[in-house]
């Protein structure tokens, strides 16, 4: 049995006539750690919700540990861990008050969560922040009380919603560690994010979402596989330039605002032919393919404008 | 519902201090400034009492009037808005109701403590014949403050803008506080307005904590009094069940 089941999923919201999620269909096996990949307003925190079992499904059929979110969502969230966009953290609270709160909503007992906050700080790296109000804390040490807050109960499922945006390089591969180790113990993770790599460091499996559907979905191999070539090399011309040197170039292109995208099996060969056309970039990079590529070809819109 | 009450009972414990002290010298100022000066302005008594003796629990009707609308209206309103207490709740086993009973609960607790600092205060001027009198009297300004509290939740929640907050404080509830029979009697309103104060739920709490205190309350009219303030404290509770969930749950 998948852990969850997602069948012709949709929301909107009320006193819209916007859809949000406009039919999607996946499957999250346990001990998986799956993706959602879109950029903004995709839908992304739309499906997050409804698999949080606080948003109601206006269409379509969800399947969470095999119950009906909408009838068993009280026995369904004490074995959910979430991980909100915006971390709403108590301010007011200590590091050490967040989490113990947050446990005895669960019913956990005081006494459980005195011991269980100091294990959680010490696997978010904390321990010496437990005292501290959360206001005094970095984006990054947020972040991480977050995700220690979130597996108070055990939860058999971890939602994170954008888990790394807007922190630093070095912030994020503390997080993606710790999200590891989760993965490791067993813990089924489902994210969001709007970064490629991202999705290839920590997806086993993702779907690709844009405006409330999902474009296509896979590993991050396959989906590298399936839409794009091995290499890609980018070129950048002197504005007004592009559109021509697209054309002599000729073969698999895509035009950007401000650069070509060369997909080629061998980067270095394409590269030779840019100049044996007798065309002169101003600079040229040879790379590998990424997600990134991926999505620009099933949307023709870049990621991250 | 205690769950969710004991996260604002954490986030009490860091305040308690300061609200307490608020809650007694508040009481005791304007009490010394009646008895003492103001008092002896007013000629002879009010409804054949000292006016000390008939503005001390209108005056405590009132500030427990005051006191829920303000925790219920601007803490609910920031709980949902800026702070998202709630929502960080209601993604635990939480329901919204039990969510908003957990809210209401602490709001009670403040508007019972602070009723008590304030019978503490009346009963050191020996304003109470008994202590039975001063419980009584303790449990109607509870009553009084909880049964607005709950419906100004249920609706505050719905309240994404402050200036929404304040403009109802400034209108509704600043009209309602002074001229609900708390600092002169009704009957010294002309007849129109009279009628509409007898309708308002500061009226029935300010009229039954003063005639407690005043050995002058008739089983009937306490049985409407706690009648008006009970439904009204149920009805709250009912209609915040939904906005509650509708705002939650989106
Ligand atoms: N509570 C709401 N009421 C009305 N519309 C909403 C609500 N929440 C989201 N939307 C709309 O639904 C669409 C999808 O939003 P959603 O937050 O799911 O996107 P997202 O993929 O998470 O984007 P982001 O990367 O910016 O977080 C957006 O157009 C948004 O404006
Ligand atoms: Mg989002």
């Amino acid at each position: 049995m998948a852990l969850i089941e997602a069948e012709g999923l949709e929301k909107r919201y009320p006193g819209t006539d916007f859809t949000a999620v406009a039919g999607i269909g996946f499957r999250v096996e346990r001990g998986e750690a799956f993706g959602f990949l879109g950029p903004n307003g995709a839908g992304k925190s739309s499906t997050m919700r409804m698999l949080a079992c606080v948003s109601q499904p206006s269409g379509g059929s969800l399947r969470i540990l095999g119950d009906d979110p909408v009838v068993h969502g009280r026995a369904l969230r004490a074995r959910l861990g979430v991980v909100p966009q915006d971390d709403a953290l108590d301010l007011q609270l200590t590091v050490r008050e967040n989490l113990i709160v947050y446990g005895l909503y669960f019913g956990l007992s005081l006494k459980h969560m005195r011991a269980k906050s100091a294990e959680l700080l010490e696997f978010a790296q904390l321990a010496d922040k437990a005292g501290e109000r959360v206001e005094h804390l970095s984006g990054g040490m947020r972040r991480r009380l977050t995700i220690a807050r979130s597996l108070v109960n055990d939860p058999e499922i971890l939602l994170l919603d954008e888990p790394t945006t807007g922190l630093d390089p070095q912030a994020r591969h503390i997080l993606w560690d710790r999200l590891f180790r989760l993965k490791s113990a067993g813990v089924t993770l489902i994210l969001t994010t709007h970064y490629m790599d991202e999705a290839e460091q920590l997806c086993d499996r993702l779907v690709i979402m844009d405006k409330g559907l999902i474009a296509d979905e896979g590993t991050p191999r396959e989906l590298i596989d399936r839409h794009v070539t091995r290499e890609v090399v980018e070129l950048r011309f002197p504005p007004g330039e592009q559109e021509q040197a697209a054309e002599k170039l000729g073969g698999d292109v895509e035009v950007l605002p401000d650069r070509l995208l060369c997909y080629a099996d061998d980067g270095d060969a394409a590269l030779a032919r840019v100049t044996e056309a007798g065309l002169r970039p101003l600079t040229a990079l040879v790379r590998r393919a990424t997600l990134e590529d991926v999505f620009l070809r099933l949307t023709g819109r870049s990621l991250t404008d | 519902m205690t769950r969710a009450l004991a996260y604002w009972l954490f986030r009490y414990r860091r305040t308690w201090q300061g609200t307490v002290v608020v809650s007694v010298a508040n009481p005791l100022l304007f009490l010394l400034a009646i008895g003492a000066g103001l008092g002896s302005l007013v000629r002879g008594d009010v409804e054949g009492v000292p006016y000390l003796e008939f503005f001390a629990p209108g005056m405590l009707a009132a500030a427990a009037f005051q006191n829920a609308f303000i925790d219920a209206g601007f803490g609910v309103a920031s709980a949902r808005g800026r702070e998202r207490v709630y929502q960080t709740a209601v993604a635990t086993p939480l329901s919204p109701g039990e969510v908003m009973g957990g809210h209401l609960l602490f709001v009670g607790l403040r508007v019972f403590v602070g009723a008590l600092a304030f019978v503490a205060v009346m009963a050191g001027f020996g304003l109470f014949s008994s202590s039975g009198t001063a419980v009584a009297v303790l449990l109607a300004a509870t009553l009084t403050g909880i049964a607005p509290a709950a419906v100004v939740a249920a609706w505050a929640v719905t309240v994404t803008d402050f200036p929404r907050l304040n403009t109802v404080f400034r209108f509704v509830v600043m009209p309602m506080y002074l001229f609900s029979g708390t600092f002169f009697s009704v009957e010294q309103l002309p007849a129109a307005l009279q009628t509409i104060m007898y309708a308002l739920p500061l009226w029935h709490g300010a009229d039954l904590c003063r005639s407690l205190a005043l050995g002058t309350a008739t089983p009937g009219t306490t049985l409407l009094h706690v009648a008006y303030l009970g439904v009204m404290a149920v009805a709250g509770v009912l209609i915040g069940r939904v906005t509650f969930r509708k705002v939650l749950y989106v």
